[in-house]
């Protein structure tokens, strides 16, 4: 259980990790919290010839607010959105943190790191997938942005190419009233990789008519599922109990869940339905709550 | 594979030493310096045994390597207490209501259980049992840890 030999290497800033990635080519892992690396390199699943150290680089530990977007850079470790004033702007994220991994764990492990890592029941690349999140890459050359949704490819599999550094990710905020979120994870213990997760937002006017639905789970397959393209029958209704379970009944049967040691696939799609229904159920009496609280 | 000279602080003490890089910073602490107290237990972050304060946050020690530490403040089991000799408070707390059976897990707890109380000086029973959930006592003796950190951190009249 001891790591591979390595050559490492400090980054002092972005474009030296750039020009380090291009020069050790094909052979090469970027380290950042190393909060689920080192846990695969230990396991020599991992065997990277060079490893590349982004953690000491300022321009990547950056959180900044745009009109309609909050920037986070990959280098942000996860315990700091727990309560940065500006992540508060996207109230999802904020809410998912205390799942991931254990505060241990977090004091370490990066946003970058677990979206690069994805990890098919992680937290983040769910939240990312839900809110639709941009994610910044570059390269020594060229410098892309990737919708969350199509950044993910399979379980530990994105589009990062391996000389690309994920630099940043832009998550959208939700302008006006009547917004409400919820995030539901089972796992066998607490901090354990969930058995399935769910999350969603939504938007309703002031009536409780829907506007829009973003919602999802984790855990299901390969990579987190985006709901979002079902809903449009759901727009501009007063959603109940039961739209509620049919809509996410229907969105479960698209997963492709994995049958092992602690559920089987069948268990799992159930799981999943109620977390889901759950989840929006939540997210809709939050925002309705809201109204009242604003007439008030 | 080249070697890398770090500098860093161990309780207080400046630390030079050149290590490899594959070096996990559980084994520099064990191996390196001796110091034996943190344990190593699975090695891959599950079990929370090798759990150090890293500039005052409780981390685990198996799941980064020592260049990695580089410039940074380590304080480990050996650290808490004010004086060789002396128990540190949580520490006293933990003989006082058995909040050990072998003993495997307690420095992680007690590292655990120590960063807790520095950022929550009265932490409830609920945040005590959040706080330890990432670390494993596999006598189950998690009753009485969290007994001692309440006897540690109850008001005092």
């Amino acid at each position: 259980m001891k790591a591979a030999p390595f050559d490492y290497h400090l980054a002092e800033n972005l474009s030296h990790t750039k020009n380090l990635l291009k020069e050790y080519g094909e052979d090469v892992k970027l380290i950042a919290g190393g909060q689920s690396l080192v846990p695969m390199m230990a396991m020599r699943l991992a065997k990277p010839s060079h490893l590349i150290d982004i953690a000491r680089i300022d321009e990547l530990q950056q959180i900044s607010s745009f009109e309609e977007s909050i920037r986070i850079g990959a280098g942000v470790k996860q315990c700091v959105l727990e309560n940065h004033a500006l992540t508060s702007q996207i109230p999802l994220l904020s809410a998912v943190v205390p799942w991931i991994g254990h505060h241990q764990t977090r004091n370490r492990g990066t946003v970058g790191g677990s979206l690069a890592h994805a990890d098919p029941s992680a937290e983040l690349p769910l939240i990312a997938v839900i809110l639709q999140a941009k994610i910044q890459c570059e390269n020594l050359d060229t410098q892309r942005i990737i919708s969350a949704k199509d950044f993910f490819l399979g379980p530990m599999w994105t589009t990062l190419d391996v000389q690309e550094c994920l630099t940043h990710i832009d998550w959208p905020i939700w302008q006006g009233h009547g917004i409400g979120h919820a995030f539901e994870e089972t796992s066998i213990r607490q901090g354990d990789f969930a058995m399935a997760s769910a999350a969603s937002q939504l938007q309703v006017d002031a009536s409780g008519k829907l506007i829009r639905l973003h919602c999802g789970v984790g855990g299901m397959g390969g990579t987190p599922y985006s709901f979002e393209d079902m809903t449009s029958s759901l727009i501009g209704q007063t959603l109940s109990k039961d739209m509620i379970l049919e809509f996410s009944e229907q969105a479960i049967q698209q997963t492709e869940p994995a049958s092992d040691l602690h559920a089987n696939a069948a268990y799992r799609r159930n799981l999943a339905k109620t977390l889901l229904s759950r989840t929006i159920e939540q997210s809709l009496a939050m925002a309705n709550n809201s109204f009242q609280h604003h007439l008030r | 594979m080249k070697n890398i000279s770090i500098n860093l602080q161990v309780n207080g003490k400046q630390v030079s030493s050149t290590v490899e890089p594959r070096t996990s910073l559980v084994d520099f602490l064990r191996d390196d310096l001796r110091l034996t107290g943190t344990h190593v237990g699975c090695e891959h972050g599950i079990c929370g045994a090798c759990t150090v304060l890293l500039n005052g946050d409780p981390v685990r020690s198996c799941c980064m390597f020592a260049v990695q530490a580089n410039g940074l403040e380590i304080t480990t089991v050996e650290g808490l207490a004010p004086e060789r000799g002396q128990l540190s408070k949580i520490q006293d707390a933990f003989c006082e209501k058995h909040g050990l059976q072998c003993g495997f897990c307690t420095p992680g707890m007690l590292i655990t259980c120590q960063a807790l109380i520095n950022k929550n000086p009265h932490p409830s029973e609920a945040e005590i049992r959040e706080a330890i959930s990432g670390n494993l006592c596999r006598c189950t003796g998690y009753q009485q840890i969290v007994d001692a950190v309440v006897f540690a951190t109850k008001e005092t009249v």
